[in-house]
Protein backbone atom coordinates (compact mmCIF):
# COMPACT_ATOMS: atom_id res chain seq x y z
CA UNK A 1 0.00 0.00 0.00
CA UNK A 2 1.11 3.17 -0.42
CA UNK A 3 2.11 6.09 2.01
CA UNK A 4 0.42 9.52 2.85
CA UNK A 5 2.87 10.40 5.80
CA UNK A 6 6.75 9.40 6.29
CA UNK A 7 7.06 10.82 9.66
CA UNK A 8 11.11 11.13 9.99
CA UNK A 9 13.18 11.94 13.66
CA UNK A 10 9.99 14.06 14.22
CA UNK A 11 10.77 16.42 17.61
CA UNK A 12 8.24 19.40 18.38
CA UNK A 13 8.79 22.28 20.83
CA UNK A 14 6.18 24.57 22.92
CA UNK A 15 9.15 26.95 23.64
CA UNK A 16 11.82 25.01 25.37
CA UNK A 17 9.23 22.33 26.58
CA UNK A 18 9.55 18.78 24.12
CA UNK A 19 6.36 17.81 23.49
CA UNK A 20 7.46 14.88 20.75
CA UNK A 21 11.21 13.13 20.95
CA UNK A 22 11.87 11.99 17.76
CA UNK A 23 9.17 10.08 16.69
CA UNK A 24 9.40 7.97 12.97
CA UNK A 25 6.65 5.84 11.38
CA UNK A 26 4.80 5.68 8.32
CA UNK A 27 0.87 6.83 7.89
CA UNK A 28 -0.15 4.06 4.88
CA UNK A 29 -3.27 5.96 2.13
CA UNK A 30 -6.62 4.46 2.51
CA UNK A 31 -6.41 3.17 6.10
CA UNK A 32 -6.94 4.25 9.95
CA UNK A 33 -4.86 5.12 12.02
CA UNK A 34 -4.93 5.35 15.55
CA UNK A 35 -2.82 7.33 17.72
CA UNK A 36 -3.54 6.51 21.37
CA UNK A 37 -1.83 7.23 24.56
CA UNK A 38 -2.28 8.99 28.40
CA UNK A 39 -3.24 12.07 28.95
CA UNK A 40 -0.42 14.84 27.97
CA UNK A 41 1.79 12.20 26.17
CA UNK A 42 1.60 14.50 22.93
CA UNK A 43 -0.98 12.70 20.96
CA UNK A 44 -2.85 16.42 19.92
CA UNK A 45 0.59 17.82 19.35
CA UNK A 46 1.55 15.39 16.87
CA UNK A 47 -1.20 15.16 14.75
CA UNK A 48 -1.36 18.96 14.98
CA UNK A 49 2.13 18.35 12.63
CA UNK A 50 0.18 16.40 9.85
CA UNK A 51 -1.38 19.53 9.11
CA UNK A 52 0.48 22.69 10.89
CA UNK A 53 -2.17 23.44 12.38
CA UNK A 54 0.36 24.11 15.04
CA UNK A 55 1.87 26.77 13.34
CA UNK A 56 -0.92 28.78 15.39
CA UNK A 57 0.78 27.96 18.49
CA UNK A 58 3.34 31.25 19.81
CA UNK A 59 6.68 29.55 20.18
CA UNK A 60 6.44 26.16 18.76
CA UNK A 61 8.74 24.75 16.62
CA UNK A 62 9.42 21.29 15.09
CA UNK A 63 12.95 19.23 14.12
CA UNK A 64 12.87 16.91 11.32
CA UNK A 65 10.49 15.98 8.45
CA UNK A 66 6.99 14.88 7.81
CA UNK A 67 6.66 13.82 3.96
CA UNK A 68 3.61 13.91 2.74
CA UNK A 69 3.59 12.64 -0.92
CA UNK A 70 6.77 13.05 -0.54
CA UNK A 71 7.67 16.88 0.16
CA UNK A 72 8.17 18.01 3.49
CA UNK A 73 5.30 19.74 4.61
CA UNK A 74 7.39 22.19 6.87
CA UNK A 75 9.98 22.95 3.35
CA UNK A 76 9.99 26.44 3.59
CA UNK A 77 8.52 26.62 -0.22
CA UNK A 78 5.51 24.65 1.00
CA UNK A 79 2.05 27.17 1.23
CA UNK A 80 0.78 25.62 4.29
CA UNK A 81 -3.00 27.14 3.15
CA UNK A 82 -2.78 24.15 0.59
CA UNK A 83 -1.75 21.46 2.94
CA UNK A 84 -4.32 22.54 5.17
CA UNK A 85 -7.06 22.11 2.14
CA UNK A 86 -5.66 18.73 1.00
CA UNK A 87 -5.20 17.66 4.87
CA UNK A 88 -8.98 18.34 6.44
CA UNK A 89 -9.33 18.31 10.65
CA UNK A 90 -12.08 17.43 12.85
CA UNK A 91 -11.66 18.61 16.36
CA UNK A 92 -12.14 17.52 20.30
CA UNK A 93 -15.11 19.80 20.85
CA UNK A 94 -17.49 19.95 17.74
CA UNK A 95 -16.85 23.47 15.96
CA UNK A 96 -19.54 24.62 13.68
CA UNK A 97 -19.51 28.48 13.05
CA UNK A 98 -22.45 30.45 13.89
CA UNK A 99 -23.68 30.40 10.63
CA UNK A 100 -26.73 27.79 8.73
CA UNK A 101 -26.22 24.01 8.29
CA UNK A 102 -25.75 25.23 4.59
CA UNK A 103 -23.12 27.61 5.01
CA UNK A 104 -21.19 25.59 7.10
CA UNK A 105 -20.39 23.19 5.01
CA UNK A 106 -19.44 25.22 1.83
CA UNK A 107 -17.34 27.24 3.94
CA UNK A 108 -14.04 25.97 2.66
CA UNK A 109 -15.61 26.52 -0.80
CA UNK A 110 -16.31 29.82 -0.22
CA UNK A 111 -13.16 30.84 1.21
CA UNK A 112 -11.18 29.22 -2.27
CA UNK A 113 -13.56 31.66 -4.18
CA UNK A 114 -16.05 29.37 -5.21
CA UNK A 115 -19.90 30.37 -5.30
CA UNK A 116 -21.93 29.03 -7.70
CA UNK A 117 -24.97 28.16 -6.44
CA UNK A 118 -25.69 24.80 -8.27
CA UNK A 119 -21.76 23.71 -7.46
CA UNK A 120 -22.23 24.59 -3.72
CA UNK A 121 -26.04 22.64 -3.56
CA UNK A 122 -24.22 19.65 -5.13
CA UNK A 123 -21.50 19.35 -2.60
CA UNK A 124 -23.86 20.73 0.18
CA UNK A 125 -25.89 17.17 -0.50
CA UNK A 126 -23.20 14.94 -0.97
CA UNK A 127 -20.81 15.70 1.75
CA UNK A 128 -23.71 15.86 4.46
CA UNK A 129 -24.98 12.29 2.81
CA UNK A 130 -20.85 11.42 3.43
CA UNK A 131 -21.05 12.58 6.53
CA UNK A 132 -24.25 10.40 7.44
CA UNK A 133 -25.86 13.18 8.37
CA UNK A 134 -28.43 14.14 5.64
CA UNK A 135 -31.51 12.88 6.30
CA UNK A 136 -31.63 14.50 9.43
CA UNK A 137 -30.64 18.09 8.34
CA UNK A 138 -31.80 18.27 4.71
CA UNK A 139 -35.11 19.94 5.51
CA UNK A 140 -33.66 22.86 7.54
CA UNK A 141 -30.56 23.31 5.43
CA UNK A 142 -30.98 27.57 6.17
CA UNK A 143 -30.97 26.79 9.89
CA UNK A 144 -28.33 27.48 12.42
CA UNK A 145 -25.89 25.41 12.91
CA UNK A 146 -26.05 25.46 16.54
CA UNK A 147 -29.43 24.17 17.14
CA UNK A 148 -27.72 20.76 16.41
CA UNK A 149 -27.14 18.46 19.08
CA UNK A 150 -23.00 17.45 19.70
CA UNK A 151 -23.25 14.21 17.77
CA UNK A 152 -24.91 16.36 14.90
CA UNK A 153 -22.76 19.24 15.05
CA UNK A 154 -19.49 16.90 14.81
CA UNK A 155 -21.13 15.02 12.02
CA UNK A 156 -21.54 18.33 10.34
CA UNK A 157 -17.99 19.41 11.26
CA UNK A 158 -16.68 16.21 9.47
CA UNK A 159 -19.08 16.89 6.30
CA UNK A 160 -17.32 20.48 6.50
CA UNK A 161 -14.25 18.93 6.00
CA UNK A 162 -15.21 16.41 3.68
CA UNK A 163 -16.34 19.55 1.40
CA UNK A 164 -13.26 20.69 0.04
CA UNK A 165 -12.41 17.48 -1.15
CA UNK A 166 -8.93 16.22 1.07
CA UNK A 167 -6.98 13.29 0.61
CA UNK A 168 -6.62 13.20 4.66
CA UNK A 169 -9.11 13.50 7.63
CA UNK A 170 -7.72 14.13 10.70
CA UNK A 171 -9.36 13.48 14.32
CA UNK A 172 -8.58 14.78 17.22
CA UNK A 173 -10.80 12.59 20.04
CA UNK A 174 -13.61 13.87 18.10
CA UNK A 175 -16.10 11.42 20.33
CA UNK A 176 -14.79 13.23 23.68
CA UNK A 177 -17.86 15.13 24.27
CA UNK A 178 -20.65 12.74 22.73
CA UNK A 179 -22.38 10.55 24.34
CA UNK A 180 -22.25 6.63 23.83
CA UNK A 181 -24.63 6.35 20.58
CA UNK A 182 -23.39 9.43 18.79
CA UNK A 183 -20.13 8.28 19.71
CA UNK A 184 -20.89 5.04 17.64
CA UNK A 185 -22.44 6.87 14.71
CA UNK A 186 -18.66 8.30 14.13
CA UNK A 187 -17.15 5.67 14.54
CA UNK A 188 -19.21 3.59 11.83
CA UNK A 189 -18.83 6.75 10.01
CA UNK A 190 -15.11 7.06 10.43
CA UNK A 191 -14.74 2.85 8.89
CA UNK A 192 -16.87 3.98 5.54
CA UNK A 193 -14.48 7.05 5.46
CA UNK A 194 -11.40 4.81 4.69
CA UNK A 195 -12.66 4.10 1.34
CA UNK A 196 -11.81 7.21 0.15
CA UNK A 197 -9.50 8.80 2.64
CA UNK A 198 -6.62 8.75 4.71
CA UNK A 199 -8.08 8.38 8.23
CA UNK A 200 -5.69 9.27 11.47
CA UNK A 201 -7.58 9.68 14.98
CA UNK A 202 -6.05 10.42 17.83
CA UNK A 203 -7.72 8.83 20.89
CA UNK A 204 -7.70 8.02 24.50
CA UNK A 205 -10.34 5.36 24.15
CA UNK A 206 -8.44 1.87 23.62
CA UNK A 207 -11.36 0.05 22.57
CA UNK A 208 -12.23 2.48 20.19
CA UNK A 209 -8.50 2.35 18.22
CA UNK A 210 -9.17 -1.55 18.43
CA UNK A 211 -12.61 -1.04 16.82
CA UNK A 212 -11.61 1.77 13.70
CA UNK A 213 -8.40 1.27 13.20
CA UNK A 214 -6.16 -0.94 11.13
CA UNK A 215 -2.63 0.69 12.38
CA UNK A 216 -2.25 1.90 15.74
CA UNK A 217 0.36 3.85 17.15
CA UNK A 218 1.27 4.11 21.05
CA UNK A 219 2.72 7.38 22.86
CA UNK A 220 4.62 7.87 25.99
CA UNK A 221 5.91 10.99 27.36
CA UNK A 222 6.22 11.90 24.04
CA UNK A 223 7.80 9.13 22.26
CA UNK A 224 6.64 7.01 20.31
CA UNK A 225 6.88 3.65 22.01
CA UNK A 226 5.42 1.02 19.45
CA UNK A 227 3.73 1.37 16.10
CA UNK A 228 1.92 -1.77 14.68
CA UNK A 229 -1.26 -3.42 13.38
CA UNK A 230 -4.16 -2.32 15.65
CA UNK A 231 -4.53 -6.57 16.05
CA UNK A 232 -0.78 -6.74 16.83
CA UNK A 233 -0.84 -3.99 19.72
CA UNK A 234 -4.09 -5.28 21.15
CA UNK A 235 -3.13 -9.32 21.00
CA UNK A 236 0.88 -9.62 21.30
CA UNK A 237 2.23 -5.94 21.98
CA UNK A 238 6.17 -6.34 21.69
CA UNK A 239 6.66 -3.96 23.99
CA UNK A 240 5.71 -4.36 27.76
CA UNK A 241 4.53 -0.40 28.14
CA UNK A 242 2.27 -0.90 25.52
CA UNK A 243 0.95 -4.09 26.94
CA UNK A 244 0.60 -2.09 30.61
CA UNK A 245 -1.52 0.16 28.97
CA UNK A 246 -3.73 -1.44 27.03
CA UNK A 247 -4.57 -3.70 29.79
CA UNK A 248 -5.27 -0.62 31.79
CA UNK A 249 -2.27 -1.13 34.47
CA UNK A 250 -1.64 2.69 33.95
CA UNK A 251 -2.83 5.71 32.29
CA UNK B 1 -20.62 35.87 71.25
CA UNK B 2 -18.13 36.39 68.91
CA UNK B 3 -19.97 34.96 66.00
CA UNK B 4 -23.34 36.85 67.41
CA UNK B 5 -20.86 40.10 66.44
CA UNK B 6 -19.76 38.67 63.14
CA UNK B 7 -23.33 38.06 61.65
CA UNK B 8 -24.82 41.56 62.95
CA UNK B 9 -21.43 43.17 61.59
CA UNK B 10 -22.47 41.35 58.32
CA UNK B 11 -25.84 42.07 58.40
CA UNK B 12 -24.98 46.01 58.52
CA UNK B 13 -22.36 45.98 55.67
CA UNK B 14 -24.87 44.18 53.91
CA UNK B 15 -27.71 46.60 54.49
CA UNK B 16 -25.62 49.41 54.10
CA UNK B 17 -24.80 47.96 50.32
CA UNK B 18 -28.65 47.65 49.97
CA UNK B 19 -29.59 50.71 50.93
CA UNK B 20 -26.73 52.80 48.58
CA UNK B 21 -27.85 50.87 45.58
CA UNK B 22 -31.50 51.36 46.70
CA UNK B 23 -30.81 55.34 46.62
CA UNK B 24 -28.90 55.51 43.45
CA UNK B 25 -32.20 53.52 41.87
CA UNK B 26 -34.47 56.16 43.26
CA UNK B 27 -32.55 59.44 42.37
CA UNK B 28 -32.60 57.91 38.63
CA UNK B 29 -36.39 57.27 39.26
CA UNK B 30 -36.87 60.55 40.55
CA UNK B 31 -35.11 62.59 37.67
CA UNK B 32 -37.08 60.27 34.77
CA UNK B 33 -40.20 61.20 37.28
CA UNK B 34 -39.37 64.96 37.20
CA UNK B 35 -38.85 64.00 33.28
CA UNK B 36 -41.66 62.86 32.62
CA UNK B 37 -43.62 65.60 34.75
CA UNK B 38 -42.48 68.89 33.00
CA UNK B 39 -43.24 66.79 29.59
CA UNK B 40 -46.59 66.46 30.74
CA UNK B 41 -46.87 70.07 31.54
CA UNK B 42 -45.36 71.16 28.21
CA UNK B 43 -47.57 68.84 26.00
CA UNK B 44 -50.23 70.57 28.00
CA UNK B 45 -49.54 73.87 25.92
CA UNK B 46 -48.62 72.19 22.91
CA UNK B 47 -49.69 69.45 20.76
CA UNK B 48 -48.10 66.63 20.35
CA UNK B 49 -48.51 66.90 16.67
CA UNK B 50 -46.89 70.52 16.25
CA UNK B 51 -44.13 69.52 18.19
CA UNK B 52 -43.25 66.17 15.74
CA UNK B 53 -44.44 68.20 12.70
CA UNK B 54 -43.62 71.71 12.49
CA UNK B 55 -40.23 72.72 11.10
CA UNK B 56 -39.22 75.68 13.13
CA UNK B 57 -38.29 75.56 16.53
CA UNK B 58 -38.28 79.29 18.04
CA UNK B 59 -38.93 79.02 21.21
CA UNK B 60 -37.23 81.75 22.52
CA UNK B 61 -38.44 84.61 19.71
CA UNK B 62 -41.82 86.19 19.74
CA UNK B 63 -43.26 83.90 16.54
CA UNK B 64 -43.02 80.87 18.99
CA UNK B 65 -42.56 77.46 17.26
CA UNK B 66 -42.28 74.19 18.92
CA UNK B 67 -41.15 72.05 16.44
CA UNK B 68 -38.07 69.37 17.66
CA UNK B 69 -37.83 68.29 13.54
CA UNK B 70 -35.06 70.83 13.31
CA UNK B 71 -32.87 69.74 16.44
CA UNK B 72 -33.26 66.42 15.85
CA UNK B 73 -31.70 67.19 12.95
CA UNK B 74 -29.18 68.55 14.14
CA UNK B 75 -28.45 65.63 16.27
CA UNK B 76 -29.00 62.76 13.41
CA UNK B 77 -26.40 64.86 10.71
CA UNK B 78 -23.92 65.28 13.28
CA UNK B 79 -24.28 61.52 14.30
CA UNK B 80 -24.32 60.14 11.15
CA UNK B 81 -21.11 61.78 10.77
CA UNK B 82 -19.46 60.66 13.78
CA UNK B 83 -20.33 56.95 13.07
CA UNK B 84 -19.18 57.37 9.36
CA UNK B 85 -15.90 58.45 10.80
CA UNK B 86 -16.09 55.98 14.18
CA UNK B 87 -17.16 52.53 12.48
CA UNK B 88 -15.02 51.73 9.82
CA UNK B 89 -11.58 52.87 11.47
CA UNK B 90 -12.89 51.54 15.28
CA UNK B 91 -14.20 48.38 13.57
CA UNK B 92 -10.35 47.99 11.83
CA UNK B 93 -8.81 49.29 15.01
CA UNK B 94 -10.56 45.91 16.48
CA UNK B 95 -9.45 43.53 14.09
CA UNK B 96 -6.24 44.41 14.48
CA UNK B 97 -5.96 44.03 17.88
CA UNK B 98 -8.27 40.96 18.27
CA UNK B 99 -6.49 38.92 15.84
CA UNK B 100 -3.21 40.33 14.90
CA UNK B 101 -1.57 42.61 17.42
CA UNK B 102 0.76 40.47 19.90
CA UNK B 103 -0.69 40.10 23.93
CA UNK B 104 1.94 42.92 24.21
CA UNK B 105 0.89 45.46 21.59
CA UNK B 106 -2.59 44.78 23.20
CA UNK B 107 -2.03 45.53 26.34
CA UNK B 108 -0.37 48.62 25.68
CA UNK B 109 -2.98 50.37 23.06
CA UNK B 110 -6.12 48.67 24.93
CA UNK B 111 -5.53 51.05 27.97
CA UNK B 112 -4.07 53.78 26.09
CA UNK B 113 -7.57 53.71 24.16
CA UNK B 114 -9.31 53.74 27.20
CA UNK B 115 -7.32 56.97 28.43
CA UNK B 116 -8.36 58.37 25.44
CA UNK B 117 -12.16 57.86 25.86
CA UNK B 118 -10.83 59.49 29.68
CA UNK B 119 -10.64 63.15 27.94
CA UNK B 120 -13.11 65.56 28.94
CA UNK B 121 -15.37 66.43 26.08
CA UNK B 122 -15.00 70.06 26.08
CA UNK B 123 -11.14 69.52 24.73
CA UNK B 124 -12.90 67.56 22.08
CA UNK B 125 -15.24 70.56 21.45
CA UNK B 126 -12.38 73.09 21.51
CA UNK B 127 -10.42 70.80 19.20
CA UNK B 128 -13.17 70.61 16.82
CA UNK B 129 -14.03 74.36 17.08
CA UNK B 130 -10.24 76.14 16.70
CA UNK B 131 -8.29 72.83 15.07
CA UNK B 132 -10.52 70.82 12.81
CA UNK B 133 -12.79 73.63 11.47
CA UNK B 134 -9.94 76.04 10.08
CA UNK B 135 -7.76 73.27 9.01
CA UNK B 136 -11.61 71.91 7.08
CA UNK B 137 -11.84 75.63 5.71
CA UNK B 138 -8.62 75.19 3.86
CA UNK B 139 -10.45 72.27 1.61
CA UNK B 140 -13.60 73.66 2.11
CA UNK B 141 -14.03 77.16 1.31
CA UNK B 142 -17.81 77.06 1.96
CA UNK B 143 -17.43 75.62 5.25
CA UNK B 144 -19.02 78.04 8.27
CA UNK B 145 -16.99 78.52 11.69
CA UNK B 146 -19.91 76.63 13.48
CA UNK B 147 -20.90 73.71 11.05
CA UNK B 148 -21.75 70.01 11.55
CA UNK B 149 -18.92 68.54 9.76
CA UNK B 150 -16.02 69.60 12.58
CA UNK B 151 -17.83 68.51 15.39
CA UNK B 152 -19.11 65.14 13.59
CA UNK B 153 -15.89 64.50 13.19
CA UNK B 154 -14.22 64.99 16.19
CA UNK B 155 -17.26 62.97 17.96
CA UNK B 156 -16.05 60.19 15.62
CA UNK B 157 -12.77 60.16 16.76
CA UNK B 158 -13.79 60.37 20.63
CA UNK B 159 -15.79 57.30 19.78
CA UNK B 160 -13.62 55.18 18.23
CA UNK B 161 -12.17 53.99 21.44
CA UNK B 162 -15.43 52.69 22.55
CA UNK B 163 -16.02 51.01 19.28
CA UNK B 164 -12.74 49.54 19.18
CA UNK B 165 -12.30 48.27 22.55
CA UNK B 166 -15.83 46.80 23.01
CA UNK B 167 -15.65 45.25 19.45
CA UNK B 168 -12.46 43.50 20.20
CA UNK B 169 -13.95 42.70 23.51
CA UNK B 170 -16.37 40.70 21.08
CA UNK B 171 -14.12 39.39 18.84
CA UNK B 172 -11.64 38.68 21.58
CA UNK B 173 -14.48 36.12 23.50
CA UNK B 174 -14.87 34.32 20.06
CA UNK B 175 -13.73 30.75 21.26
CA UNK B 176 -10.18 29.87 19.50
CA UNK B 177 -12.04 26.24 18.37
CA UNK B 178 -13.82 28.59 15.65
CA UNK B 179 -10.56 29.80 13.97
CA UNK B 180 -9.14 26.37 14.30
CA UNK B 181 -12.11 25.09 12.70
CA UNK B 182 -11.06 28.13 9.76
CA UNK B 183 -7.69 27.37 9.54
CA UNK B 184 -8.62 23.63 9.21
CA UNK B 185 -10.10 24.47 6.01
CA UNK B 186 -7.36 26.56 4.33
CA UNK B 187 -8.36 29.90 5.56
CA UNK B 188 -5.99 32.76 5.30
CA UNK B 189 -5.76 34.73 8.06
CA UNK B 190 -7.49 37.66 6.96
CA UNK B 191 -10.39 35.19 5.75
CA UNK B 192 -10.42 34.36 9.62
CA UNK B 193 -10.56 37.59 10.89
CA UNK B 194 -13.53 38.55 8.41
CA UNK B 195 -15.69 35.87 7.47
CA UNK B 196 -15.52 34.04 10.64
CA UNK B 197 -14.40 36.02 14.14
CA UNK B 198 -16.65 38.85 12.66
CA UNK B 199 -19.58 37.56 12.10
CA UNK B 200 -19.05 35.31 14.92
CA UNK B 201 -18.77 38.62 17.55
CA UNK B 202 -21.39 40.36 15.50
CA UNK B 203 -23.87 40.99 18.26
CA UNK B 204 -21.20 42.17 20.13
CA UNK B 205 -19.91 44.64 17.38
CA UNK B 206 -23.29 45.53 16.69
CA UNK B 207 -23.83 46.37 20.31
CA UNK B 208 -20.52 48.45 20.42
CA UNK B 209 -21.78 50.15 17.30
CA UNK B 210 -24.99 51.14 18.77
CA UNK B 211 -23.37 52.29 22.23
CA UNK B 212 -21.28 54.44 20.05
CA UNK B 213 -24.24 55.86 18.16
CA UNK B 214 -25.93 56.34 21.26
CA UNK B 215 -22.64 58.08 22.86
CA UNK B 216 -22.85 60.49 19.76
CA UNK B 217 -26.58 61.25 20.35
CA UNK B 218 -26.16 62.61 23.92
CA UNK B 219 -22.74 64.20 23.43
CA UNK B 220 -23.01 67.93 24.25
CA UNK B 221 -20.21 69.97 24.85
CA UNK B 222 -18.54 69.30 21.34
CA UNK B 223 -21.51 70.06 19.26
CA UNK B 224 -22.38 72.67 22.07
CA UNK B 225 -19.00 74.68 21.27
CA UNK B 226 -18.30 73.77 17.40
CA UNK B 227 -22.32 73.11 15.95
CA UNK B 228 -23.78 76.55 16.66
CA UNK B 229 -26.95 77.17 17.84
CA UNK B 230 -29.11 78.02 15.12
CA UNK B 231 -31.75 75.42 14.82
CA UNK B 232 -32.40 73.71 11.27
CA UNK B 233 -33.92 71.49 9.44
CA UNK B 234 -30.85 70.74 7.25
CA UNK B 235 -28.85 67.87 6.09
CA UNK B 236 -26.39 70.16 5.08
CA UNK B 237 -23.12 69.56 7.18
CA UNK B 238 -21.23 73.18 6.24
CA UNK B 239 -23.77 75.24 7.76
CA UNK B 240 -24.41 76.34 11.71
CA UNK B 241 -27.23 74.12 13.40
CA UNK B 242 -28.13 73.18 16.65
CA UNK B 243 -28.47 69.60 17.69
CA UNK B 244 -31.15 68.90 20.89
CA UNK B 245 -28.35 68.57 23.49
CA UNK B 246 -26.72 71.86 22.36
CA UNK B 247 -30.52 73.33 22.58
CA UNK B 248 -30.40 72.11 26.01
CA UNK B 249 -27.75 73.88 27.28
CA UNK B 250 -28.26 77.07 25.61
CA UNK B 251 -31.21 77.02 27.47
CA UNK B 252 -30.19 76.00 31.18
CA UNK B 253 -27.12 78.30 31.13
CA UNK B 254 -29.30 81.40 30.07
CA UNK B 255 -31.97 83.27 32.55
CA UNK B 256 -34.76 81.75 31.89
CA UNK B 257 -37.44 81.63 34.34
CA UNK B 258 -38.23 78.52 36.25
CA UNK B 259 -41.91 77.45 34.96
CA UNK B 260 -41.99 79.00 31.77
CA UNK B 261 -43.09 77.14 28.59
CA UNK B 262 -39.25 78.02 27.53
CA UNK B 263 -38.62 76.28 30.35
CA UNK B 264 -40.31 73.44 29.67
CA UNK B 265 -38.91 73.03 26.48
CA UNK B 266 -35.95 71.66 28.00
CA UNK B 267 -37.65 68.76 29.50
CA UNK B 268 -39.55 67.93 26.12
CA UNK B 269 -36.52 67.94 24.11
CA UNK B 270 -34.77 66.07 26.79
CA UNK B 271 -37.38 63.25 26.67
CA UNK B 272 -37.06 63.42 22.88
CA UNK B 273 -33.53 62.45 23.50
CA UNK B 274 -33.67 60.11 26.55
CA UNK B 275 -36.47 58.10 24.66
CA UNK B 276 -33.71 57.89 21.68
CA UNK B 277 -31.03 56.90 23.61
CA UNK B 278 -32.93 54.62 25.94
CA UNK B 279 -33.94 52.29 23.23
CA UNK B 280 -30.61 52.77 21.73
CA UNK B 281 -29.34 51.11 24.79
CA UNK B 282 -31.76 48.51 25.40
CA UNK B 283 -31.13 47.14 21.73
CA UNK B 284 -27.18 47.25 22.71
CA UNK B 285 -28.23 45.54 25.70
CA UNK B 286 -30.21 42.87 23.92
CA UNK B 287 -27.65 42.70 21.52
CA UNK B 288 -24.80 41.69 23.79
CA UNK B 289 -26.99 39.51 25.48
CA UNK B 290 -27.91 37.55 22.77
CA UNK B 291 -23.99 37.17 22.11
CA UNK B 292 -23.33 35.88 25.74
CA UNK B 293 -26.10 33.26 24.78
CA UNK B 294 -23.88 31.82 22.18
CA UNK B 295 -20.98 31.49 24.00
CA UNK B 296 -21.13 30.69 27.37
N1 LIG C 1 0.08 25.38 23.59
C1 LIG C 1 0.93 24.73 24.41
N2 LIG C 1 1.91 25.39 25.06
C2 LIG C 1 2.76 24.75 25.88
N3 LIG C 1 2.71 23.45 26.13
C3 LIG C 1 1.78 22.70 25.52
C4 LIG C 1 0.83 23.31 24.64
N4 LIG C 1 0.00 22.34 24.16
C5 LIG C 1 0.42 21.20 24.76
N5 LIG C 1 1.48 21.40 25.56
C6 LIG C 1 2.22 20.38 26.34
O1 LIG C 1 2.70 19.40 25.47
C7 LIG C 1 2.48 18.11 26.02
C8 LIG C 1 1.67 17.27 25.07
O2 LIG C 1 0.36 17.80 25.00
P1 LIG C 1 -0.75 17.23 24.03
O3 LIG C 1 -0.14 17.00 22.71
O4 LIG C 1 -1.91 18.16 24.09
O5 LIG C 1 -1.09 15.85 24.74
P2 LIG C 1 -2.35 14.88 24.53
O6 LIG C 1 -3.14 15.35 23.35
O7 LIG C 1 -1.74 13.54 24.33
O8 LIG C 1 -3.14 14.90 25.78
C9 LIG C 1 1.82 18.30 27.37
O9 LIG C 1 2.80 18.22 28.37
C10 LIG C 1 1.26 19.69 27.30
O10 LIG C 1 1.29 20.29 28.57
MG1 LIG D 1 -5.17 16.05 23.22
Amino acid sequence: METAFKVKNLKAYYGPKEALKDVSFDILKKTVTAIIGPSGCGKSTFIRCLNRMNDLVLGFNVKGEILYDGKNIYSKDIDVIDIRRQIGMVFQKPNPFPKSIYENVVYGLRIQGINRKETLDNVVEESLRKAAIWEEVKDRLHTSALQLSGGQQQRLCIARAIATEPEVILFDEPCSALDPIATAKIEDLITALKQEYTVVIVTHNMQQAARVSEYTGFFMMGELVEFDATQKIFTTPSNKMTEDYITGRFG
Amino acid sequence: MRKRYQWIKEKLIEGALFASALFSIFVTAGIIGVLFFETYEFFKEVSILDFLTDTQWTPLFTDKHFGILPLFAGTFLTTAIAILVALPIGLVSAIYLSEYASDRARNTVKPALEILAAVPTVVYGYFALLFVTPILQRFIPDLSGFNALSPGIVMGIMIIPIIASLSEDAMHAVPMGLREGAYALGAAKFQVATRVVVPAAFSGIAASFILGISRAVGETMVVAIAAGQQPRLTLNPLVPLETVTAYIVQVSLGDTPTGTIEYKTIFAAGMGLFTVTFVLNIVSYWLKKRFREVYE
